[in-house]
């Protein structure tokens, strides 16, 4: 038998027709993700009151789209990643998967989501190879053909098949960053969770990543949320952007729509620049300096 | 059917991965390997030095059996502090793959390491000592003893390898302080009789004393398992009470991991 894996027409095996074909029996008409009144606290001492990272956030992801988080450092983007995720439990409200409830039916959510770190995560010994074989045997597919699968899709990222058997820890952060990507890939996620997967890539491998979104979404039955400093790859790549602030969405629109409400309700050029300016408090630039200059919070 | 193969086809996930990272290691296998067996050796030695053939063998199954156990139980201890080091802790946990599974595979990899690992060191003390007289030995008793002290260790490993889910920065510590303390109220080298009082009490918890005591009857003495039910139960019990509680602490441990925001990557 014959799938579609990133536009390449190829026999896949009974496995993993079985993934492919428990995502296209998802019903269409629900959505790929749906996040109602999500709060998550922290309590970090005995004492303090608890940090609230996620405070009632809502969110609907329709399948096939591409949902960006935009938010300054410690707005809660990569909690609320790790909420959908399954990493963390919820204190309040409930997350779908193409309605599946994540904390009543956590393996069948398991099987449909695969996530992309700001770090990409290896065993740095082992080589891209080996970690994408461990990945693809722990969601079932046959290690043969996932071994054909991770060379196709690795070279698609343009990393060449003599680097796939030496160890992660030679490469460069940015082919790193596009074995994860690969990684997440080889498993056929519905539901691909990106989190800032091109911050600190140099602009050649950011433009590679971002062609391969592209692809991916148009080749794949892929639906993604992606949290990203970058605004102008929110721009090109999202369908709707919601903006998080201190753990609450402040403003959901698409792209264009967010544009022009900075500019008819707040009078300001009509650039994504704006809308984060204007509803985060602070430039993208002081995120930057912050982001480099204070320690990461465990809380967030 | 096809579930229990997938969770196989998963645990081999982990079988595969740790046998990839020792061969990635595998200068430090090495390393490690020498270091074990000049230990061994050195302490065997001091049977030797003394000329007793009795405490030679006494202090030799003591050096090759809290080998194969501490192997075994530093693989599955440190299943998650490995990952955790490594930052592929989310990755794993976010896989469709039951925990039990996750840890079967663990388990399964760190018996087969820790055999042959032993094996290497079994080796190398026939080399140094050709003429040691084990002709009266009871192979049954020590295979018998060898398994269930396995089991029974794999039980307190996987209550070990909850420390580094419960506490980021020192469970790894913690959990090999605990293998530590088992080392020295286990009687590997000496009777525990000549422990404090307190310390027998903890002896008595261990399932290392129960299982290097039944091998070196057997082995020594040529004791038949028979003889040695007061040793045989209790590592039964263990086994039996300690492999599902590790378990369901597991599942408890990884709940709150979620809840309080353990499972992210730290350094």
């Amino acid at each position: 038998m014959t799938a579609t894996l990133l536009g390449q027409s190829k026999t896949v095996a009974p496995d993993r027709l079985a993934v492919l074909a428990e995502a296209q029996s998802l019903d269409a008409a629900l959505p790929a993700l749906l996040v109602e009144g999500v709060t998550k606290r922290f309590h970090v001492g005995r004492t303090k009151r608890p940090v609230v990272a996620i405070a009632d956030v809502s969110l609907r992801l329709e399948r096939g789209g591409i949902f960006g988080i935009l938010g300054a450092n410690g707005s809660g983007k990569s909690t609320l990643i790790r909420l959908v995720s399954g990493l963390l439990t919820l204190d309040e409200g409930r997350v779908e998967v193409f309605g599946h409830d994540i904390q009543r039916e956590e393996m069948a959510v398991k099987r449909l989501i695969n996530r992309v770190s700001v770090d990409a995560a290896f065993f740095k010994k082992l080589s891209p190879m080996e970690n994408l074989l461990f990945a693809a045997r722990l969601y079932g597919l046959d290690a043969g053909r996932a071994r054909g699968d991770a060379i196709a899709i690795l070279e698609r990222l343009g990393i060449a098949r003599k680097r796939i058997d030496r160890p992660v820890e030679q490469m460069s952060r940015g082919m790193q960053q596009k074995v994860a990507i690969a990684r997440a890939l080889l498993t056929s996620p519905s539901l691909l969770l990106l989190d800032e997967p091109t911050t600190g890539l140099d602009p050649r491998s950011k433009l590679d990543v971002q062609t391969f979104i592209e692809d991916v979404r148009k080749n794949h039955d892929t639906s993604i949320v992606l949290t990203t400093h970058d605004l102008d790859e929110a721009d090109r790549l999202c369908d709707r952007i919601a903006v998080l602030n201190d753990g609450r969405v402040v403003a959901e629109e698409s792209p264009d729509g967010l544009k022009r409400l900075v500019a008819e309700v707040h009078g300001q050029e009509p650039t994504l620049h704006n809308v984060f300016m204007t509803y985060t408090g602070r430039s993208l630039d002081d995120d930057v300096e912050e982001d480099a200059d204070e320690p990461t919070d465990s809380a967030t | 059917m096809l579930l229990a193969r997938h969770e196989l086809k998963a645990s081999y996930a982990f079988v595969e991965r740790n046998f990839n990272l020792s061969r990635r290691y595998w200068g430090w296998e090495v390393a490690f390997l020498v270091y074990s067996a000049a230990g061994a050796l050195s302490i065997s030695f001091i049977g030797a030095q003394l000329g007793d053939a009795r405490l030679l063998l006494t202090l030799m199954v003591g050096a090759i059996f809290w080998n194969y156990l501490s192997v075994v139980f530093s693989w599955i201890a440190e299943t998650i502090a490995v990952e955790r080091w490594e930052g592929t802790l989310e990755y794993t946990m976010m896989a469709p793959v039951h925990r039990s599974t996750h840890l079967l595979g663990s388990v399964a990899y760190a018996m087969v390491y820790g055999l042959i690992h032993t094996a290497a060191i079994l080796i190398a003390m026939i080399l140094f000592f050709p003429n040691l007289a084990t002709g009266s030995a009871d192979a049954l008793t020590v295979v018998t003893f060898m398994t269930l002290g396995s089991f029974s260790f794999v039980g307190i490993a996987m209550l070990a390898a909850i420390l580094p889910l419960l506490y980021v920065e020192r469970g790894a510590q913690m959990t090999f302080v605990l293998q530590s303390v088992l080392l020295l109220v286990s009687g590997v080298y000496y009777s525990i009789d000549v422990l404090p009082g307190w310390m027998q009490v903890l002896s008595h918890l261990s399932p290392a004393t129960y299982a290097i005591d039944g091998v070196r009857r057997g082995l020594i003495d040529g004791a038949p398992v028979t003889e040695l039910t007061g040793d045989i139960w209790p590592l039964i019990v263990m086994g039996i009470v300690l492999i599902p509680f590790g378990l369901w602490a597991f599942g408890r441990a990884e709940r709150y991991a979620k809840r309080t925001g353990k499972l992210k990557r730290v350094g």
